[in-house]
């Protein structure tokens, strides 16, 4: 048996918006059959899985803590990957971001006024960017591979995190464990409903973020060229659009969207600066994008998505003892069911038996 | 002299993961094929690996159903690169991504078992030969077989036909397909070849470097292996000095961290990480030199007409 490939004369709109729900229902069956394997009514672990988080009011608040930073890191990512430059060190991006930020109220803690905040989150934005514009440079000047250099930088990025927590920055009254003084009321994101939970402002700078990214590729001139020349680079150079000053933008949109989302964390859902700050938000935000298929609207449904499979993975744990790993391979199952979706919408798939062949060669 | 000699043979011993990876990875890269996954499918074999070899109690064992793992990994990435078309540098991200996340779940029960290390080779008077005795004769047994795949990798590229085809593949599949040479399948085999080097990178790390299973163990060095390709201008030989350079290295920080110099920690391990991006810069800054070695099909999907 053998998969042949028809190629459309004009992309399926129906498969367009399909294929990420086709998508969907593969990953819960094959999730079923992997419950199956572990020795578990599948019903009762998707539901567990999947729907009970869903059920409470403070894992619903859980639910937005965890999707603010993937849908914030995702709608830079789709700009970015549209723009067909490849940035997959988000992670590392997100830490800076999160140690840049910060670096106001932990030096100067007694700096407490309505600037703070707006302060930390310019200076998580500027961190970010710095940290994406090193591929960014590198690339257009030296033609090195951005996916290499960008990825190599989340290594970097973490160790440096972790030398600051332990070292430099640790807090002195701290007894010796790792991570930096609490940060103040002042710097801390405020919470939406303090009295129903613990959701952070940081859902609505991603929203933000998501509408105003698709403005711009939608309706401007800076759009456009993102399209042109990550469709067909040969045609933006016709046009006269710049290629580095694309790899540029790109770099610095997509890190600065991660760099705003991990001083999001560390001052909305963390309050300090920890050894470590991001469950894998910045790989995790590469599935986030393109199950919304690299539009930044998509990336708002995708994100509460993405976020359900770390709540679920948690409550998996907690009620049935399935280890919390599941999540993970959830990710990745469903990042694998996209992108073999996509191919319905650019190719007719044909399922052609071995036999056939045979036949029309005899003929021949 | 017995110092050196120890140092020597842990730069060598680090070096065998990045050097196999790095040359299944080469092989695939030279089909025109590029796969992100080294990182997962590596890992899997390290977890495939040990778990075996916990349930068997054999190392060899291990080592085969590491390699078995790898190649069935990289079918997956096979089937949606190669069969649908799909986006290539998505999907090895995806492949890492799952790779990453299915060892996490496999590995759960094996975290702090004891693992069994795949012995060192030990010939009575040969291995006791001063100096060089224990690095020419004393090695594990993957390390001979990483000195092999070098070799036999480099010939079968350059001198046997079989290669040519591979490397015309990859060069510009087009044109093989309208020579009669099926695309796909030469690829699936690439591929395959690639995922099953991967596998055994992994076992190295898993049975030999540290007997253990540690969540994330690989620790970037499949990312590092991609960048030994590139470093190498996509030539077997080469990616045995890069590799052995990598070691260095690796081995070189881990010294200086036991030394002090006063240096944090911290500091010296992002060393690798700093290395390859400082020796990809050096060796991409020819614009025209890369596009001469990268294999000119590299990261295009193939879809034959009919």
């Amino acid at each position: 048996m053998r998969i042949e490939l028809q190629k459309r004369p004009v992309p399926s709109k129906l498969f367009a918006v399909l294929s990420p729900f086709i998508a969907l229902g593969l990953t819960l069956v094959a999730g079923a059959i992997l419950f199956m394997a572990l020795g578990k009514n599948p019903f009762d672990a998707l539901y567990s899985f999947f729907i009970e988080p869903l059920t409470e009011v403070w894992s619903l608040h859980e639910l937005t803590i965890k999707a603010a930073p993937l849908i914030l890191i995702a709608v830079g990512l789709s700009v970015c990957y549209r723009s067909n430059n490849w940035n997959i060190g988000a992670e590392g991006q997100f830490i800076m971001g999160g140690i840049v930020g910060s670096l106001v109220p932990i030096l100067m803690p007694d700096f407490q006024n309505w600037l703070t905040l707006p302060l930390m989150l310019v200076l998580g934005m500027a961190g970010g960017a710095a940290w994406g514009v090193i591929p960014a440079f590198l690339k257009t000047r030296f033609n090195t591979n951005e996916i290499l250099v960008s990825l190599m930088l989340v290594y970097t990025a973490q160790l440096f995190l972790d030398w600051l927590a332990r070292g430099v920055l640790r807090d002195p009254n701290g007894n010796n464990f790792p991570g930096s003084i609490r940060l103040t009321e002042a710097a801390r994101l405020p919470e939406i409903m303090p009295s129903a939970g613990s959701a952070h402002y940081g859902i609505l700078l991603a929203v933000i973020a998501a509408f105003a990214a698709w403005f711009m590729l939608r309706y401007t001139l800076n759009g456009f060229e993102v399209r042109v020349l990550g469709a067909n680079p040969r045609a933006g150079r016709f046009a006269g659009f710049s290629q580095s000053r694309m790899v540029y933008f790109a770099f610095l949109l997509s890190g600065g969207l991660a760099g705003l989302a991990g001083i999001c964390e560390v001052s909305g859902a963390i309050g300090q600066l920890r050894e470590t700050i991001s469950p894998g938000y910045g790989f995790t935000a590469i599935i986030v994008a393109f199950l919304g298929r690299l539009n930044p609207l998509g990336a708002i449904a995708a994100g509460f998505m993405l976020a359900l499979t770390y709540l679920g993975g948690e409550a998996a744990q907690m009620t049935l003892g399935i280890s919390d790993k599941v999540g993970r391979v959830f990710q990745g199952l469903l990042l694998f069911f996209v992108l073999g979706c996509d191919t319905l919408i650019h190719y007719q798939v044909r399922l052609v038996w071995r036999k056939a062949i045979a036949a029309v060669g005899g003929q021949a | 002299m017995d110092i050196a000699q120890n140092i020597l043979l842990t730069i060598m011993t680090a070096a065998t993961p990045l050097l196999i990876a790095a040359i299944g990875e080469l092989v695939v890269e030279r089909s025109g094929v590029l796969n992100l996954g080294v990182e997962g499918m590596m890992v899997i074999g390290a977890v495939c690996g040990f778990a075996a070899t916990a349930l068997t109690g054999s190392p060899w064992v291990g080592m085969l159903a590491a390699i078995a793992a790898g190649a069935f990994f990289s079918l997956l990435f096979g089937v949606l690169t190669l069969s649908l078309a799909a986006n290539q540098v998505a999907t090895g991200l995806s492949l890492t991504l799952l790779g990453l996340g299915l060892s996490g779940m496999i590995g759960e029960s094996f975290v702090g078992t004891a693992g069994v290390k795949l012995g060192s080779i030990h010939i009575p008077v040969l291995t006791e030969i001063p100096l060089v005795g224990r690095l020419v004769f004393g090695q594990d047994p993957i390390f001979y077989i990483s000195l092999m795949l070098t070799g036999g990798v480099a010939w079968f590229l350059f001198r046997t036909r079989a290669g040519l085809t591979l490397r015309a593949i990859g060069d510009n599949h087009a044109s093989a397909h309208a020579l009669g040479i099926n695309v796909l399948k030469v690829r699936y085999l690439a591929v395959m070849f690639g995922g099953a080097c991967a596998g055994l990178a992994g076992a190295h790390l898993s049975l030999v470097y540290t007997p253990q299973w540690v969540e994330n163990m690989t620790a970037g060095r499949g990312w590092i292996a991609l960048a030994l390709v590139v470093f190498a201008s996509w030539r077997p030989w080469r990616v045995l000095g890069g590799a052995y350079l990598f070691g260095a290295v690796s081995i070189g920080q881990l010294h200086a961290q036991a030394l002090g110099f006063g240096i944090p920690s911290q500091f010296l391990s992002a060393l690798p990480y700093v290395a390859t991006i400082v020796v990809l810069v050096i060796i991409s800054r020819d614009r025209r030199l890369t596009l001469m070695n990268t294999p000119a099909s590299l990261g295009q999907a193939f879809v034959p007409d009919r």
